[in-house]
C-alpha cells in the first residue's frame, strides 16, 4: 500500500514548497489518491484551483503527514474527487465557478459561489464578461405526502450573516435541509493577487471577523514557511496568546448563544459579560477588541506591556470565578438539557469522512486538533488537553467548548508565565524567485488552511480554506429528522462561518 | 439557578467591578439616544441589522450592544427580526453583488420614515474589498445612507455615538420618507 510520501515521490516534486511536500502527479496517481480518500485512509484538507491546474491537500492522520498533489489539466478538465469523496463536491463547484475547471463525473454541476451577479465568468482565470442575469437555482427535491418547503434567507431574523436555507418538512420534522451559500463572496482570492505582504495579511484578517487572529496567524505562518523566515521567540508566544484569547472570547459567546437559542437567556446574559471582559482585556493589552492586524509576517505588530498583562490576569481571575457556576447551571437545568441532549446528532462516521475540525469533529469522536496533531510552536512546549466526546449532539458541542474554555485559560496562564523577552518582529526578506508555503492553524472553529505562492515580495496566488467548508454539509445531515424549531439551536451549536466559506 | 439569581439580586451589578470612565459616557450617551428617539418617533427605536457581505466583525460588535455593559434595550433601543418593524437599518459590509438585491428588497420592505446607518469601513466605500469583481461598493451606492459609523469594526460605544448623531440629524428634518 502506497504511503502519502511514496505517492509524492512518484510525482514531480516542487522544490520550493514548505513545510510539507507538493508534487505534480499524473492522472493515475490522482485517481489513486481519490480512492484512498474514499476508503477513509486519508482525509481531504482542501481542494483549490489555478489556471489549468488543480491542487488537493491530503492528511494522513495516522502518520500526521500532509501533502499537496497537483494535477495539470490544460483542457480544464480533471477527474472528479467529489464523485467518490463527497466532501470535495462544494470545493469542486467553487473551483469551477472561479477558474472554469470542470470536474469530470461530478455528481453536482450547479454553480456554488457564482450567483450570475458578477458580470463575469471564471473571474480568476480567463475571465469572460457576461450579463448580470440571475437564473433560478434548482434546489434538490423532497417528494412525499404533505412535504412542504420553508425558504429562509439570505437575510435572516437575527444579527447574523446571510445565507439561504431551504427546508423540506413533513409537519414539524425536517426531511431535508439544503443550504445555498456564496452571498458574502467578496472575491478575496482575486484581491490577494499581486498584493504585497502587508495588504495580503490585512485581507486574510478580514476573511472571517470572528477568526481574524487565526487567519492572520495562518497567513503569516504560510508566508514565513515560503520565505524560510524565523520569527522572534517572543512573537511566537504572543501569537499563541492572541489565538487563545480569541478562542476564549468566541467559546464564551457561543456557549451563551446556544443556551439563548434554547430560550435560556440567563446563561447568555452572563456569558456575554464574560466575553466582553475578554474583549476589553484584549483592547487594553493590544489596542483592539478583536485583536485585528496584530499578527503580521515576521512577528507581531505590537508588544504586550505591563498594563496589558495585568488586564489579562484580572480577566482570567474573573472568568475562573464566574464560569463554573454557569457550567453547573447548564448541567443541572433539566429543561435546557431536554433541548440539547440528543438534538442534532452528527455521527462519528460522517465527522471522520468530512474530516470535520474544531468542536464539531471533537464532539463526534474525531480527536484532530492542529495544535496537537500538526503541532507548531509554542504549542510543542505547552501543556493542554484536547477534549473529545462521542455523543455528537448539541450537548456534546457545548461541553467541548466548556472544556476548551478551561484549556485556553490554562494556556494563557502558561504563556504569561513563560513569555520570553526580546524583539517581536523581523522584516520579511524579498525573494525574487517563486516560493510556496502552507500553514494549518487551529482557529476556534477548527483548522484553517492557507496555501500561497510568493514572487518578488508579492502574492502570486493565495488560497484560504475555512473549516466551515467541511462543517456546513454536516449540518444538513445533523438536522435531518429534527424539528424545524430546533434548527437555530443546531445551527448555533455548529456556528459555521458564512464569510469564511464564501471568501 | 436560584442561587445564581439571588446572588445577582444581592450583589452589586456585574457592570460595577470595572468602573472605567467609559461607563459614565456609555450611560449618558445611551440615555441621550433614547430620549432623542422618543422625541422624534414618540416611541422606542427599532433597528434591523442587515449584513450585506461583511466579514462578521461588525456583527460581533453590534451583538455586544446587547450585553450587560451597554444594554441598549434599557433605553428602548432594540433589534427587531423584520424590516417591517424597523425604523433604522444598520447595514454592514461592502455590498457584495450577490447580496445587492437582498439589500434593496430589505430597504423597500422597511416602512417610512426610515433611516439607514452604514456601519464599518467597508460599508463606506467597500473598504479593503473595493475594486473586486464581486463587490458592488459601499452601502450608499445601493440605497440612500443617512449616517456612516467608521471603524473596523466600530466598537459598541462608537455605534451608540452614531445613533445619537443620526437622531440629531433626524430632529432637524433630514429623515427620508
Amino acid at each position: 500500500m502506497l504511503s502519502l510520501i511514496e505517492l509524492i515521490s512518484e510525482g514531480q516534486r516542487v522544490q520550493q514548497h514548505r513545510p510539507w511536500p507538493r508534487a505534480v502527479v499524473d492522472t493515475a496517481a490522482w485517481i489513486f489518491a481519490v480512492s484512498e480518500l474514499a476508503r477513509g485512509r486519508w482525509s481531504l484538507l482542501g481542494l483549490w484551483g489555478e489556471a489549468a491546474i488543480v491542487h488537493m491537500a491530503i492528511l494522513d492522520e495516522s502518520a500526521a503527514g500532509v501533502a499537496v498533489i497537483s494535477l495539470e489539466c490544460p483542457d480544464g478538465i480533471h477527474p472528479s474527487v467529489g464523485a467518490h469523496h463527497p466532501p470535495a463536491i462544494r470545493l469542486e463547484r467553487a473551483t469551477a465557478d472561479l477558474f472554469g475547471l470542470s470536474a469530470k463525473g461530478a455528481p453536482d454541476n450547479r454553480p456554488w459561489l457564482d450567483h450570475d451577479r458578477w458580470g463575469v465568468c471564471f473571474p480568476l482565470a480567463g475571465r469572460i464578461d457576461v450579463p448580470e442575469e440571475a437564473s433560478p437555482y434548482p434546489f434538490l427535491a423532497a417528494i412525499g405526502d404533505g412535504v412542504h418547503q420553508i425558504a429562509v434567507g439570505p437575510v435572516h431574523a437575527g444579527i447574523i450573516e446571510p445565507g439561504h436555507f431551504r427546508f423540506s418538512a413533513s409537519g414539524e420534522t425536517v426531511v431535508r435541509l439544503e443550504q445555498r451559500l456564496g452571498y458574502t463572496h467578496k472575491g478575496i482570492e482575486g484581491l490577494m493577487r499581486n498584493a504585497d505582504l502587508m495588504r495580503a495579511v490585512e485581507l486574510a484578517g478580514r476573511v472571517s471577523g470572528d477568526s481574524t487572529v487565526a487567519y492572520a496567524y495562518a497567513f503569516s505562518r504560510a508566508a514565513e514557511a515560503a520565505l524560510e523566515l524565523a520569527v522572534p521567540a517572543r512573537a511566537v508566544w504572543l501569537r499563541a496568546l492572541l489565538a487563545e484569547l480569541e478562542r476564549l472570547a468566541n467559546h464564551l459567546g457561543d456557549v451563551g448563544a446556544i443556551c439563548n437559542d434554547a430560550s435560556f437567556a440567563l446563561i447568555h446574559a452572563h456569558c456575554s459579560v464574560l466575553r466582553e471582559n475578554v474583549l476589553r482585556a484584549a483592547d487594553t493589552a493590544f489596542g483592539h477588541r478583536l485583536m485585528r492586524d496584530l499578527i503580521v509576517p515576521g512577528g507581531v505588530s505590537r508588544d504586550l506591556g505591563r498594563e496589558g498583562r495585568e488586564a489579562i490576569r484580572t480577566m482570567q481571575n474573573n472568568i475562573r470565578r464566574r464560569f463554573p457556576a454557569l457550567v453547573e447551571l447548564y448541567d443541572n437545568t433539566a429543561s435546557l438539557q431536554d433541548r440539547t441532549v440528543d438534538t442534532g446528532v452528527l455521527t462519528k462516521a460522517l465527522a471522520g469522512q468530512y474530516a470535520a475540525g474544531g468542536y464539531i469533529g471533537r464532539a463526534s469522536g474525531r480527536s484532530f486538533d492542529a495544535r496537537r496533531t500538526l503541532v507548531y510552536p509554542p504549542y510543542d512546549s505547552l501543556r493542554f488537553e484536547v477534549p473529545v466526546l462521542n455523543d455528537g449532539d448539541v450537548n456534546a458541542r457545548v461541553w467541548i467548548r466548556v472544556r476548551e474554555v478551561e484549556q485556553s485559560l490554562s494556556l494563557i496562564d502558561q504563556i504569561l508565565d513563560r513569555l520570553p523577552e526580546g524583539p517581536v518582529r523581523t522584516e520579511p526578506p524579498s525573494r525574487v524567485e517563486a516560493r510556496e508555503g502552507m500553514a494549518i492553524v487551529e482557529g476556534f472553529r477548527g483548522d484553517i488552511l492557507v496555501w500561497l505562492r510568493l514572487r518578488e515580495g508579492r502574492v502570486d496566488r493565495c488560497h484560504l480554506r475555512d473549516p466551515s467548508w467541511f462543517q456546513w454539509p454536516l449540518l444538513e445531515a445533523a438536522i435531518e429528522g429534527n424539528i424545524v424549531a430546533d434548527f437555530p439551536l443546531c445551527n448555533k451549536s455548529f456556528n459555521c462561518s458564512y464569510s469564511g466559506h464564501d471568501l | 439557578m436560584r442561587k445564581l439569581l439571588f446572588q445577582s439580586l444581592l450583589q452589586s451589578p456585574l457592570t460595577e467591578p470595572a468602573p472605567s470612565p467609559d461607563q459614565a459616557a456609555i450611560r449618558e450617551l445611551a440615555t441621550a439616544v433614547g430620549s432623542a428617539a422618543r422625541q422624534r418617533l414618540g416611541k422606542s427605536l427599532s433597528i434591523r441589522e442587515v449584513d450585506a457581505g461583511s466579514c462578521n466583525g461588525c456583527e460581533l460588535e453590534i451583538h455586544a450592544l446587547n450585553n450587560a455593559y451597554y444594554d441598549v434595550e434599557r433605553f428602548g433601543i432594540r433589534f427587531v427580526a423584520s424590516p417591517r418593524h424597523a425604523d433604522v437599518l444598520m447595514v454592514t459590509g461592502p455590498v457584495t453583488k450577490n447580496m445587492r438585491e437582498a439589500l434593496e428588497r430589505t430597504y423597500h420592505a422597511t416602512p417610512g420614515p426610515k433611516w439607514v446607518i452604514a456601519v464599518g469601513d467597508c460599508a463606506r466605500d467597500g473598504g479593503c474589498f473595493a475594486g473586486s469583481y464581486a463587490v458592488a461598493g459601499g452601502v450608499a451606492q445601493i440605497i440612500p445612507v443617512d449616517l456612516h459609523i467608521p471603524g473596523c469594526p466600530p466598537p459598541p460605544l462608537a455605534m451608540l455615538r452614531g445613533l445619537l448623531a443620526l437622531l440629531d440629524a433626524a430632529a432637524e428634518g433630514a429623515g427620508s420618507a
